[in-house]
């Protein structure tokens, strides 16, 4: 008899494109019997579907914030766990043509600026950095989620955009990175948990404890995140 | 129409089919905060929405009257080669996914679109702005008023035009004081229909004009966005968008309501 194949879904934070594909094909070379349907896009857009009811496995979030919107409905299978730390970076157009060297620059009028919704983490991320950095400027569209922003930029529909050093790393052909300095930072934490009463909960929990194991970390810090 | 007694396999999926549209506007009203909709409606996001969508859906009927009228007028009167082709290219967006629409209006007038630098090189900006929200509802609402209009003139008794001609009018003042009166139901019907498509516009808007309240930020991206954070304020403007429907439906009774 050959073993069923099994499906987990996961719903995770549209940063972690990337890192969760690769991580599940990792996953998957452990365990030939299990496959991912993935979920990305804000993890304030997942956090509401999961607590109205979503079929997700496990659930990763780029903020504390929605995935406590969760634990307060009641909806999780243990505490999440801290699985990674993003940090953020400009995106600009590749060879940075406008010449933005810092957050200051982004209040320029001649740089036309994107940022996340501040409803999404990414967004409020970027409003977090620009005010430590005492700047303020002004977007011309709140996109959806990270993704997008940066999207707007390797299009070249605008000059810069507020993300995480991971969607620049994930962009290098497209999109050039500025870094901001560390009084300016904002960290971001990532936590995961399994979705309470996933008929694949056993098969969840092992993709979790993947992702913090020496194999699951190689594969995100390689992607650009940090340790949590 | 000859009464029937449906069969019982029928009458049990036509049930289903009516069950199936009416408990997610059920699900909808169940959850309306009536007490606070008002309140919740005069919220500076909800009325910042509001008022840009009636901006842009507006402006967006007027630009597909100016531009719609005219081409169902060459759809309906004009013999010429390709016709049939261009019509087909010009309904496309009535089936077109929007925001492949968007993708291909980012495309064509983007900062690094086709025309971009041609438009830049005049100051014309559109991504980002409330003229590209215009110009993305246009693209995906016009096709209504044409495929409208031109089914008016098609249908129209083409004998008074004839009359007036031959009474010495000419081909200007034909149009307006003759064909625009006969077919003003199909050009009301076709512009409230383009309103209604302009008015719910969201795929091809976010991907060409972006979402910022009060330049780009329609009601369904401001459901959109809201739905997160304010619920409530989402329910609020759902309701007035399941209000506008309703009344568009009482408004163009004669050509849905009533099958024959």
């Amino acid at each position: 008899m050959t073993p069923e194949v099994q499906n987990v879904t996961v719903f995770a934070g549209s940063s972690l494109t990337d890192a969760f594909t690769r991580a599940g094909n990792g996953f998957a070379k452990t365990n030939t019997r299990v496959r991912f349907t993935f979920n990305f896009g804000s993890s304030s857009t997942l956090a509401t579907q999961i607590t109205n009811g979503a079929p997700a496995d496990v659930f990763a979030s780029a903020d504390e914030g929605n995935m406590q919107k969760v634990v307060d409905a009641n909806l999780l299978d243990g505490a999440p766990a801290a699985f990674a730390t993003n940090r953020l970076a400009i995106a600009v157009a590749p060879g940075n043509p406008k010449k933005i060297a810092a957050l200051a620059d982004l209040a320029r009028s001649d740089v036309v600026l994107v940022l996340a919704a501040p409803t999404v983490p990414a967004g409020k991320y970027a409003l977090d950095a620009l005010r430590k950095a005492g700047v303020i400027a002004k977007p011309v569209s709140q996109e959806v989620d990270v993704r997008a922003v940066l999207n707007k930029v390797s299009l070249g529909e605008a000059d810069a955009g507020i993300v995480y050093v991971t969607d620049v790393k994930s962009a290098t052909d497209r999109v050039t990175g500025v870094d901001i300095p560390e009084q300016q930072q904002v960290v971001a934490r990532y936590p995961i948990a399994v979705v309470k009463g996933s008929p694949k909960s056993a098969l969840a929990h092992r993709f979790v404890d993947y992702l913090v194991s020496p194999d699951g970390q190689k594969i995100l810090v390689e992607l650009g995140f940090s340790k949590p | 129409m000859r009464p029937e007694r449906p069969p019982l396999l029928f009458a049990f999926l036509a049930a289903i089919g009516v069950a199936f549209v009416v408990l997610p506007l059920v699900g909808l009203l169940s959850r309306a905060p009536w007490e606070t909709a008002l309140s919740d409606l005069g919220t500076p996001e909800a009325a910042t929405a509001l008022r840009l969508s009636f901006v842009v859906s507006l402006a967006a009927t007027a630009l597909a009257l100016v531009l719609g009228v005219p081409l169902a007028w060459v759809y309906a009167r004009v013999q010429f080669r390709g016709r049939d082709v261009v019509r087909a290219l010009t309904t496309l967006p009535m089936i077109l996914p929007p925001v492949v629409g968007g993708v291909a209006l980012l495309f064509a007038f983007g900062r690094r679109g086709l025309f971009g630098p041609a438009l830049d090189a005049i100051g014309i900006h559109l991504p980002f702005t409330t003229a590209g929200a215009v110009l993305a509802a246009t693209f995906v609402a016009m096709p209504f008023l044409v495929l409208t209009v031109e089914a008016g003139l098609r249908s129209m008794d083409r004998r008074y035009e004839d009359a007036a001609r031959t009474l010495g009018a000419g081909r200007w003042l034909v149009f307006r004081r003759v064909t625009l009166p006969l077919i003003a139901p199909s050009v009301f019907a076709g512009a409230v229909l383009c309103w209604a498509r302009a008015l719910g516009e969201f795929g091809a808007t976010i991907t060409f004009a972006g979402n910022l309240p009060g330049t780009t930020q329609t009601l369904p991206l401001a459901v959109y966005i809201a739905l997160e954070t304010r619920p409530e304020v989402a329910i609020a403007l759902s309701l007035v968008l399941l209000g506008l429907a309703l009344a568009i439906l009482v408004v163009m009774r004669d050509r849905y309501l009533r099958a024959f």
